[in-house]
């Protein structure tokens, strides 16, 4: 109500019984009617706890405006081990911990592909044994070294890497460089062809993109991304505007490099045949912006969405590093050529990193080029987008999206409106195949398994009891 | 024998989700074993080859239809799938927008804005919906029961930190500048405000406030506990604080079923520093009922004291020697227990005085007997009596045909929210009642000459089905106990 109890409000939000909202409009009073549905099973109790813990608001709008404080710029691109201090052996995957006895086909295709390409074996093959064994190697989620990585998300040490940095706080994040579609080692395909473009990526693309972008200077990857959305991309599974507007940046300074004018032109190409190339920009843009909202207590905001083929995992700010797993699902799809559901894997990468950030496929009605992915239509695609703000605390005045009259896209997922509305974030995805070795089969759409938002919650209300109880 | 075929088209386009699901047609489409429609990327290119076709030399802008039949005879329908598909990727599915409701309280109000929420979900639920609207900066009403104490003081507790008030729980009755929410009176504007601990017994005021020819500013429900120790009035100052602001209230009743002796003392003490003054109508055995509160408010106003209606024929005691009341509002029901219990003794109920006096889940007893039928108890799984008179009338018939029963005393509650014409099913209950036996039914009908039920129409009604109708409860409870000891006579 107003302040003054005399006035009649002028507007109302009604929830539950229709006759209420029924009776209000009846006298004239403008009423906006909630459809409400039970919460999901099992959390009320928790939801409850949740939502009158003291902290939770201002934690959230906090967290949220940390997120969307932070100036994401492409500042240089050198090896894993130097970055990272990855060191031989030393290997990083994408998505929550696993170990090799559990990890899925193209998460092993990947990691022996790897081994290759480090040396530790001769042929791709014998390095199952080698990871079977355990000695001599290690397995850690790209998350706990500040990167992220596509699909199986695999990082060793000699691998070149976009290093993206927060300007105000120098904080920084990783990913490696984007290897083309098809046949690749992100989709667990090894073979000698993918091995050779690794090699080529490590001893040319990598270190001319190094000098080129000393040179060119800091690029402003979250500027893009607000371009991108104007332009038909989402920046997950369409990355086509982006890209050039990367090559655009650093075109002059490739040109200008100290390599020859051959190796300048074959990495234009490159670049400029492989649409995908500004992902894995956009993902530690994303993740740069995520970990910001980290570790705030009383925070709802999910700070990563995360698959490593086997399991499904988010972190939470209110949290702390805890990982809430469930099993990963198979998208729902289209796949390439004679390949169809039986092929594929359960969802796998950190890309789901955009979708976490309020792009990808929460960004939808930005890209109508790939709507096919939601259902078909350009309506279709307009909905999924206008759903996914009942989930979000916020939206992100820098990433707005044309067709939805310039609003900003939805950010900051919060666990408690999952839990309330049983809608799930909707990520496009790749699809990778289920054997070690095949590549990629497909792209579709997938969603998180339900499961774990309620575990989020229920962790997010123990803490919020042992805090009330202190 | 299976046939390739392998077209170039040059200069055709589409996006490669789309090419996806035009393969995937043309694939369904019989006598096809494989259907492969891209543009000759070089991954492309690399799955065809893959798939076993040979291609001749492409661009990357031509687009390759590349199609495995069963056997040749396929190809023209094969061919006829393609060129459907295709065009069913371009085709304009604009088809008006999309807009679904929100699914939140938090979601209506960034869309909608508003300055208000209304909240009528399962108990378990509410307090998730009601912190939607603080967190908004919006005040909430809660419809709903069964919402545990100890939410209710987490919520009202937020919302005093910040300045915001929490109608309810468990007392749906507001009227916020002239809009009735929930249950409650049409009414015309005017100088006092009323804070309501209790939905009908605010409803009882405002019925003879407006019967004096009395407006009412603003009346805000803050819920049936509000004034127990549990929650310790938060909603009841917040409530004072805002009354006491607003110019247009000259004087402030507080309203409520009997509260915990402390902490009315403590809001009485709050309510002295204001500068609006207020008058308490707390229920409790020993205090004054709600229509002897109403009289000293006119006197308070300068108003004087009008006749309280009735309605119908004066009832006669036919024998019988127990009272029985049968009430949809829970504090109406409790006035009438201490009006009644000080002159006739213990009253059974299913809400009663003392815990020694409560009924058993038969609701019936042989003695002195009122039943609140809108207490949470009996409206688990059902609406509320003021929506839905079965169980009432069920009750009524058995009270009717009971031979002890001296006189049966009822309540009708009209306005927003309630029965659209509460005597259509009463009033034939009454009259078939008092058919088998001329048993006084008095009923106290609460309502306004302007709710939507018309209170002259409602109570005309009731008289002509045999009962005597007044507007005051307290006065009726009073005739029934004199019926009650005139029968024993």
């Amino acid at each position: 109500m107003t302040a003054l109890p005399s006035v009649a409000p002028a507007a109302v939000a009604a929830v539950g019984a229709d006759m209420f909202a029924t009776a209000v409009a009846d006298q004239a009073v403008a009423v906006e009617r909630v459809d409400w549905t039970p919460p999901m099973d099992g959390t009320a109790d928790d939801l409850a706890t949740v939502a009158a813990d003291p902290l939770r608001r201002d934690a959230n709008a906090l967290a949220v405006s940390r997120m969307l404080d932070v100036q994401a710029m492409l500042v240089g691109v050198a090896p894993a081990s130097e970055l990272l201090g990855l060191e031989k052996g030393q290997f990083l995957h994408a998505g929550p911990p696993i170990e090799w006895a559990r990890a899925s086909g193209p998460l092993r295709g990947a990691l022996m592909g790897a081994a290759a390409f480090e040396g530790l074996v001769e042929d791709p093959e014998d390095a199952e044994a080698l990871f079977a064994s355990g000695s001599e190697v290690s397995l850690e989620p790209c998350h706990h070294r500040s990167a992220v990585g596509p699909m199986a998300g695999v990082v060793s040490p000699s691998m070149w890497m976009f290093v993206l940095e927060d300007p105000a706080t120098g904080r920084r994040t990783y990913c490696s460089l984007n290897e083309g579609l098809g046949k690749v080692l992100r989709y667990g395909a090894y073979g000698p062809e993918v091995l050779e473009r690794l090699r080529w990526m490590r001893d040319v693309l990598g270190p001319l993109l190094g000098e080129a972008v000393s040179a060119a200077g800091p690029v402003d990857a979250t500027a893009i991304l607000g371009q991108m959305l104007q332009m038909g991309d989402e920046a997950h599974n369409r990355n086509r505007a982006g890209t050039l507007m990367l090559l655009r940046d650093i075109a002059p300074s490739l040109v200008r490099s100290s390599r020859s004018s051959e190796e300048v032109a074959e990495a234009f190409a490159f670049m400029g045949g492989n649409d995908h190339f500004f992902l894995n920009v956009a993902m530690p843009a994303c993740k740069l912006a995520l970990d910001a909202a980290r570790d705030v207590p009383g925070s709802t905001m999910v700070v990563a969405m995360a698959r490593n083929g086997t399991d499904f995992g988010i972190q939470v700010s209110g949290t702390g590093d805890q990982w809430f797993t469930g099993p990963a699902q198979l998208a729902d799809g289209l796949f390439l050529g004679d390949y169809g559901p039986e092929d594929a894997n359960p969802d796998i990468g950190d890309s789901a990193i955009t979708e976490t950030a309020g792009i990808g496929g929460f960004a939808m009605a930005a890209a109508p080029a790939i709507v096919r992915f939601v259902g078909g239509t350009v309506p279709d695609a307009l909905a999924t987008s206008r759903r996914m703000r009942e989930i979000t605390i916020g939206e992100n005045d820098r990433w707005p999206i044309p067709v939805l009259d310039f609003a900003g896209a939805a950010t900051g997922i919060d666990v408690t409106s999952v839990c309330r509305t049983g809608i799930l974030p909707q990520i496009n995805t790749g699809m990778a195949g289920r054997v070690a070795g095949v590549g990629q089969v497909g792209a579709g759409l997938v969603t998180p398994p339900a499961s774990i938002f309620p575990a989020a919650l229920a962790a997010l209300a123990e803490r919020t009891r042992e805090r009330a109880g202190s | 024998m299976t046939h390739q075929h392998v077209e170039i088209r040059p200069g055709a386009y589409a996006d490669s989700v789309a090419l996806l699901q035009v393969s995937r047609d043309v694939a369904a489409t019989p006598g096809v074993a494989a259907a492969q429609v891209a543009m000759a990327t070089e991954l492309n290119v690399e799955v065809l080859q893959g798939m076993g076709f040979t291609l001749p030399a492409t661009s990357t802008n031509d687009m390759v239809v590349a199609l495995r039949l069963d056997d040749e005879s396929a190809l023209p329908a094969a061919l006829a799938a393609v060129d459907s598909a295709l065009a069913a990727a371009r085709k304009d599915s604009s088809g008006g927008e999309v807009t679904a409701p929100p699914r939140t309280t938090a979601s209506a109000l960034r869309r909608a804005g508003g300055d208000l929420a209304l909240v009528s979900v399962p108990g378990a639920s509410a307090l998730v919906e009601a912190m939607d609207a603080l967190d908004a900066g919006v005040d909430v009403m809660i419809f709903s029961d069964n919402v545990p104490v100890e939410q209710e003081l987490a919520m009202k507790q937020i919302a005093r930190e910040r300045g915001l008030l929490v109608m309810g729980p468990d007392c749906g009755t507001a009227v916020v500048g002239g809009v009735g929410l929930g249950f409650a009176n049409t009414v015309a504007p005017g100088r006092v405000g009323i804070v309501a601990a209790s939905g009908t017994g605010c409803q009882q005021v405002l019925a003879l406030l407006d019967a004096a020819g009395v407006g009412v500013a603003a009346a805000l429900g803050v819920g049936g506990r509000d004034l127990s120790a549990a929650i310790g009035g938060i909603s009841t100052r917040t409530a004072l604080d805002r009354l006491d602001a607003d110019p247009s209230v000259e004087h402030v009743v507080v309203v409520s079923k009997p509260p915990a002796a402390e902490v009315a003392a403590s809001v009485e003490k709050y309510a002295a520093d204001l500068g609006t003054p207020v008058r308490f109508a707390l229920l409790g055995a020993g205090q004054p009922d709600l229509t002897t509160q109403t009289e000293a408010l006119l006197g308070d106003l300068g108003v004087a004291v009008p006749e309280w209606p009735v309605w119908g024929t004066p009832a006669v005691p036919d024998g019988g020697s127990a009272l029985r009341g049968l009430f949809v509002g829970g504090t109406l029901c409790d006035e009438a227990m201490l009006l009644a219990a000080a002159e006739l003794g213990g009253i059974r109920s299913n809400i009663p005085l003392s815990p020694d006096l409560e009924l058993d889940a038969s609701l019936v007893s042989d003695g002195h007997v009122m039943i609140d039928f809108g207490d949470d108890g009996l409206t688990r799984g059902r609406a509320h009596p003021m929506i839905d008179p079965t169980l009432r009338l069920e009750h009524l018939a058995k009270v009717a045909a009971d031979p002890a029963t001296a006189v049966i005393l009822m309540d009708v509650v009209l306005g927003h929210g309630a029965q659209d014409d509460p005597a259509a099913e009463l009033a034939p209950a009454i009259a078939a009642a008092r058919a088998v036996r001329e048993v006084p039914v008095v009923v106290a009908c609460v309502g306004t000459s302007t709710d939507p039920q018309g209170l002259a129409r409602q109570a005309e009604a009731l008289a002509a089905a045999g009962a005597e109708v007044h507007l005051s409860n307290a006065a009726a409870t009073r005739r029934a106990i004199s019926l009650v000891n005139g029968a024993a006579r």
